[in-house]
């Protein structure tokens, strides 16, 4: 009765073709681009739409905007906003949310500086130590909302408030702690030497190429899906502009004498970034971690019945969270030079999570990349950069915040409305 | 006659003091769909998670190739190659076909998932079931039908060299060209040898695709037949009154949950 499977009628290659013409050509690349994005599918384009429109409206009202010197301090300001939107996609992938996100930076950034001033330790030690004191929030987070079972909204509202009294009581009311570590510092003041910075530029450029040949190689030779050769190479190029048009416009000098000083090169906190933008892309579409983290965002039960522990999941993306807000909290510090009592406090949190939604992750959980918070941590970062030029008072800032807070949720609730009625 | 691939003997289940399953014999044989009948709360769904493993047995044997065997929980089912399709499908919308198929049990070259041998995989096998109705195994499954949903939650247990699968309802919810689709899919996995169990409330779902038919009433097995030897009349009588001229339980009037 058994029948072998081999001697099953199996079709001809031929006959699976349907599958196969998905590499069609570029025209077919390109209208199912346009029908992902009317269904809903939007990604990073309401992101980039953004950059343009506040580019265009910052550059008519202030002639700074555009010089290479501002360029160069949204990229400095935009570097903590990232980390931490980049950190949220975490807990926004599984449906959850972490309020605590901004001020468990704050708190981090405290210890180190503490450690940095009162016992002398060495910055990567401190570094770890604020690294640490994040994760044992995340931790805690984690554990009391998939173990007890409160909803996360809840439980970082809680830890909102209570980690604010973090900084207060070990800084004080009105004080503030110095963050002029060399290191440390030198993040936000110093730049990578402009040699360096180009041979970076140019090793990632050929690196990506390399991967996205060798990939196309492969998906080609062993007949799988994949994208028309004319796509790759045009993702390529988009890609080396991109990248060696911002270090060309950043190895120039940009300082506002440049007959006294010189001020050229790649902020160091664009490194940090980048490479915290290529681990966790790397975890998240090439790991198992990562393949089940979008599994349980997009139905836990299915997850469960896979055999995923969804209580570890969940655990591990508030700790992830929480250790990026740990860095995202050193950055800022980093940029101002101190810690104060209310660091994390202000806007931070709302502006991250802004970040990633507006980079095109769903806050209904199971949609998003870490890139999504990179290119959303831009947008948001340019609002106070180019209100700041405009010294304008700063309830206008309370109310753009705001305003791009719920835009950014409006598109995501459209465009999944869109997606439950068109399906992709 | 085959040796039964795996075979329930004399199974009780009670959940205090509801006695669910009295004495239950219940045989999957391979190469054949053998269809799980009866009224809602009959027992059906709990003798389906008593093999499946999550309900534990108060007494009884579970055999497998004709060797007791001790299951203690969906893993030592899953072990054994039995594979559940449930009702409500354990798929996630966003992940693309392969992503479903390999969920939990991702192939890796080290810590770096393996794509490649992943899709290949997953095509050979939506092939072999002769699927073509999926434009491509990178298509998300939010974008597919109920029929192509449920192909591909059968599939998934077919991908796993499991040797039975239980299809709780598959075309429940499905269309006449769907229903079609996956009722030429669970022939065919019979005819790869697998044992099937197809758990339906359709008797014309069940004439066409099952080799035997066991009815359950009220906890009891009223009968376990060959499709042949009864009529679509019959089968209902079994289902509503446990009975049918001489098949069936004689004594019904005694039987009681």
């Amino acid at each position: 009765m058994t029948v072998d499977s081999d001697s099953m009628p199996t079709l001809a290659d031929g006959e699976f073709q349907a599958d196969t013409q998905q590499s069609g050509s570029l025209g077919d690349a390109v209208s199912a681009y346009l029908n992902r994005l009317r269904g809903g599918d939007m990604g990073s384009l309401p992101a980039i739409l953004g950059l343009v429109v506040l580019f265009v409206v910052f550059s008519s009202l202030h002639d700074n905007f555009l010089t290479t010197y501002n360029m160069a301090n949204l990229v400095i300001q935009s570097a903590s906003i990232c980390v931490l939107a980049m950190g949220l996609i975490f807990v926004l992938l599984l449906g959850e949310i972490d309020l605590s996100a901004g001020v468990a930076g704050g708190a981090s950034a405290t210890i180190t500086a503490l450690m940095l001033l009162d016992y002398d330790w060495t910055w990567w030690m401190a570094t770890l130590a604020g690294i640490a004191v994040g994760a044992v929030i995340g931790l805690a987070i984690g554990l009391l909302v998939s173990l007890l079972g409160i909803p996360s909204f809840v439980v970082t509202l809680a830890f909102f408030l209570a980690l604010q009294a973090v900084p207060l009581k070990l800084i004080g009311s009105g004080g503030s702690l110095r963050f002029n570590n060399e290191v440390l510092r030198g993040l936000s003041i110093k730049n990578v030497p402009v040699t360096a910075g180009w041979i970076a530029a140019v090793v990632i450029v050929l690196g990506f190429a390399a991967l996205s040949l060798l990939r196309y190689r492969s998906q080609v030779a062993k007949g799988l899906v994949h994208q028309p050769l004319s796509l790759v190479i045009i993702k390529i190029v988009a890609m080396a502009v991109v990248i060696l048009g911002i270090t060309a416009l950043l190895s120039q000098n940009r300082a506002p004498n440049p007959e006294i000083f010189t001020i050229e090169g790649i902020p160091w906190v664009a490194p940090v970034v980048i490479v915290l933008l290529l681990w966790w892309t790397f975890v998240l579409t090439r790991t198992r971690f990562g393949r089940h983290l979008y599994a349980v965002g997009g139905n836990a039960e299915a997850a469960r019945r896979a055999g995923i522990n969804v209580t570890g999941m969940k655990v591990a993306a508030f700790v992830i969270c929480s250790s990026m807000a740990a860095i995202s909290g050193l950055l800022a510090a980093s940029y101002t030079g101190k810690v104060s009592p209310g660091s994390g406090g202000g806007n931070e949190l709302l502006y991250a999570v802004g970040a990633a939604v507006i980079g095109g992750t769903s806050l209904f959980g199971g949609r998003g990349r870490a890139i999504n918070g990179v290119i959303g941590g831009l947008v948001i970062a340019t609002i106070p950069n180019g209100l700041g030029l405009l010294n304008q008072a700063s309830y206008i800032n309370f109310l753009v915040t705001g305003g791009v807070l719920l835009l950014a949720a409006s598109v995501d609730a459209i465009s999944r409305r869109r997606r439950t009625s068109s399906g992709v | 006659m085959t040796e039964p691939l795996l075979e329930l003997r004399g199974v009780n289940k009670s959940f205090g003091v509801v006695h669910v399953l009295h004495d239950v014999d219940f045989a999957v044989y391979p190469g054949q769909v053998t269809a799980l009948v009866g009224d809602n709360g009959a027992g059906k769904s709990t003798l389906v998670k008593v093999i499946a493993g999550i309900y534990g047995r108060d007494n009884g044997d579970f055999l497998f190739d004709g060797a007791p065997v001790n299951v203690h929980g969906p893993r030592d089912v899953a072990g054994l190659g039995v594979e559940v399709v449930y009702q409500d499908l354990a798929l996630c919308d966003n992940l693309d076909i392969v992503q479903n198929m390999f969920l939990g049990r991702e192939l890796r070259h080290g810590p770096v998932l393996d794509e490649i041998t992943m899709e290949t995989q997953a095509r050979e096998t939506l092939t072999s079931l002769s699927v073509r109705t999926v434009k491509s195994v990178r298509q998300p499954v939010a974008s597919l039908s109920g029929g192509q949903r449920q192909t591909v939650a059968i599939a998934k247990a077919v991908l796993w060299n499991s040797r039975v699968v239980l299809l709780d309802e598959p075309t429940a919810a499905l269309g006449v060209a769907q229903t079609r689709q996956v009722l030429d899919l669970v022939r065919r996995l019979a005819d790869r040898g697998l044992g099937v169990v197809l758990i339906s409330h359709n008797m014309n779902d069940v004439f066409e695709v099952a080799d035997r038919i066991t009815a359950l009433y009220l906890g009891r097995v009223a009968a376990d037949v060959h499709v042949e030897e009864v009529s679509h009349n019959q089968v209902v009588e079994l289902i509503t009154a446990g009975r049918s001229g001489d098949l069936g339980l004689q004594n019904t009037a005694s039987a009681t949950i």
